[in-house]
């Protein structure tokens, strides 16, 4: 453009030509309205962003996918599940049965927040629902557990069954435990680190207590 | 400075007389107070060390009220206000922890461990993992008791939960707000009491529930002497450390309202404990004789459970 430097434009010559630039067949306006699309493409999208942090949890590297494009829905899918099978075990009239679902839905949910507040009241820099979305999904491997205690429960209940399920639950509840710590720990302050963990070492293991003690009316 | 060192370390000595100074202190520094800006400077520089143990140990309570006073100066409506009572490292928790299970004997908790830093969550997360450690363990043990007997279904027992956590949160919010209270009106009838602030004695009331976080878990053993043995055992502990506390604050008043509030703090604190012991851990060693099964030629066979 250093030639361009010389060029004087008069006062008296019209200048004519075209404004608008033509940048193909779609407006930047379609580039961020997803109206148009088909309604599997969206679905797929969001379901597919659910997918890949499902298996970020079950493979946990320190990745920061999980926590940057944070959603719900996968935490929602996960407690609604785990509560609806943990609701066969309270057939029993007395009170004395297994968890009802508003309770785990309460305890899950409510545990969580409690959680992330903490974390957050000690210094933590991670935002609060990033930390809803990590703690929530990193339930899926309890969830898995809980469906292999099922399927163990209807081959039978000795004492046999029960040694599985205890295996399955603590395998499950470590593997939940130390996939949230990987996700979580980097954004806590160094010294602080055991304050932030224990709590959700708690959390993950009041869930594994109810899916051990879960037993079929 | 030496000379304030000094001062202070000579009034350390005097552990008997140290409380009781504390009035003594306060028309002390009126009379200088060219000291005072110097023993705040120093103490805003160097806040909770553990160097400063012995030096803060000494300090009366208007001093170290007027630095908790500068350290929350955020209005309560801000996450702020509410993230200083959350500053506190693992070490500090874990050393507060050490402290209330292991009490030492004229040391107290609270000037030891505490120092203008009280924090929440030791006494929240201590007592949700008494909740659930009660919860568990009772279920454990009810299940280990009765588990030979042929006409048992587990039962998860999951309501007990929220009743331990009712329980168990009622008395280390409800007892503490209870006995600043009464504190605070007898501070205002008797001058020369040492005065805590209320998040201090939830503090207190929090650690001093960690040591029946093991006794919970031992009580799975279904032997009734080891059982109370054990509950004494974390009495003394837990009690000392309450005492240890609050028996400084009162002992300036009327000997009996002194007697009795330590009375009290006790017996609620041994309340507890008996009460969990009852309700959520079933009696061992119960005989419970099986059903009446009539036999074929009419005679009643009683057969005993072992």
């Amino acid at each position: 453009f250093a030639g361009l430097a010389d060029v004087s434009i008069s006062q008296d010559i019209p200048v004519e030509g075209e404004i608008t630039v033509p940048v193909g067949s779609r407006s930047p306006d379609e580039d961020f309205s997803t109206l148009d699309e088909p309604v599997k493409d969206t679905i797929m999208r969001d379901l597919k962003a659910v997918g890949k942090k499902f298996v970020h949890v079950m493979y946990p590297k320190k990745s920061s996918a999980l926590l940057r494009d944070w959603d719900l829905w996968g935490p929602l899918v996960l407690c609604v599940s785990l509560a609806l099978m943990l609701q066969g075990g309270s057939a029993d009239s007395k009170d004395d049965g297994g968890p009802q679902f508003a309770e785990v839905f309460v305890i899950i949910w409510f545990g969580a927040v409690v959680i992330t507040l903490n974390s957050k009241l000690l210094g933590g820099t991670i935002s609060f629902f990033q930390s809803l979305c990590v703690l929530g999904y990193c339930v899926l491997p309890l969830t898995v557990g809980m469906l292999v205690c099922r399927l163990v429960l209807l081959a039978g209940s000795g004492t046999i069954s029960f040694i599985i399920r205890l295996i399955v639950v603590v395998a499950m509840f470590a593997w939940s435990t130390l996939a949230s710590t990987a996700f979580l720990a980097d954004s806590q302050p160094p010294n602080r680190k055991a304050l932030v963990v224990y709590p959700i070492f708690l959390f993950y293991f009041v869930i594994s207590w109810m899916i051990l003690t879960f037993t079929p009316q | 400075i030496a000379s304030l060192v000094t001062c202070l370390f000579a009034e350390f000595d005097d552990a008997a007389n140290l409380l009781a100074a504390n009035p003594d202190a306060t028309t002390i520094s009126i009379e200088e107070p060219a000291e005072i800006p110097k023993n705040q400077h120093g103490r805003l520089q160097e806040p909770g060390r553990e160097e400063d143990d012995e030096l803060l140990g000494t300090d009366d309570s208007d001093k170290t009220e007027l630095l908790a006073g500068q350290k929350k100066s955020a209005p309560f409506w801000t996450f702020d206000y509410y993230q200083t009572f959350f500053d506190v490292d693992t070490y500090q928790v874990l050393d507060r922890i050490k402290g209330s299970v292991f009490p030492v004997p004229g040391k107290n908790f609270v000037r030891l461990y505490i120092r203008s830093n009280p924090d929440l969550y030791g006494p929240f997360w201590i007592c949700a993992t008494l909740v659930f450690t009660i919860a568990v363990s009772g279920n454990l043990s009810n299940f280990l008791i009765h588990l030979g007997r042929p006409t048992y279904h587990y039962v998860p027992e999951f309501r007990k939960v929220s009743i331990a956590a009712t329980a168990i949160y009622a008395y280390a919010w409800l007892v503490p707000l209870a006995l600043w209270g009464f504190l605070l009106w007898r501070n205002s009838k008797v001058m020369n009491i040492v005065s805590y602030s209320f998040l201090e004695i939830v503090c207190v009331y929090g650690y001093s529930l960690f040591v029946y976080i093991p006794t919970a878990i031992l009580w799975i053993i279904p032997q009734k002497v080891v059982r109370w043995v054990l509950m004494m055992f974390s009495l003394c502990l837990s009690g000392s450390v309450l005492v240890m506390t609050f028996w400084p604050a009162v002992r300036d008043d009327n000997r009996r309202i002194a007697l009795a509030t330590v009375g009290t703090v006790v017996l609620l604190h041994a309340l507890l404990a008996v009460g969990c012991l009852a309700y959520f851990f079933d009696a061992p060693e119960l005989d419970f004789p099986a059903p009446i099964i009539p036999a074929h030629n009419g005679t009643t066979v009683i057969t005993k459970s072992q």
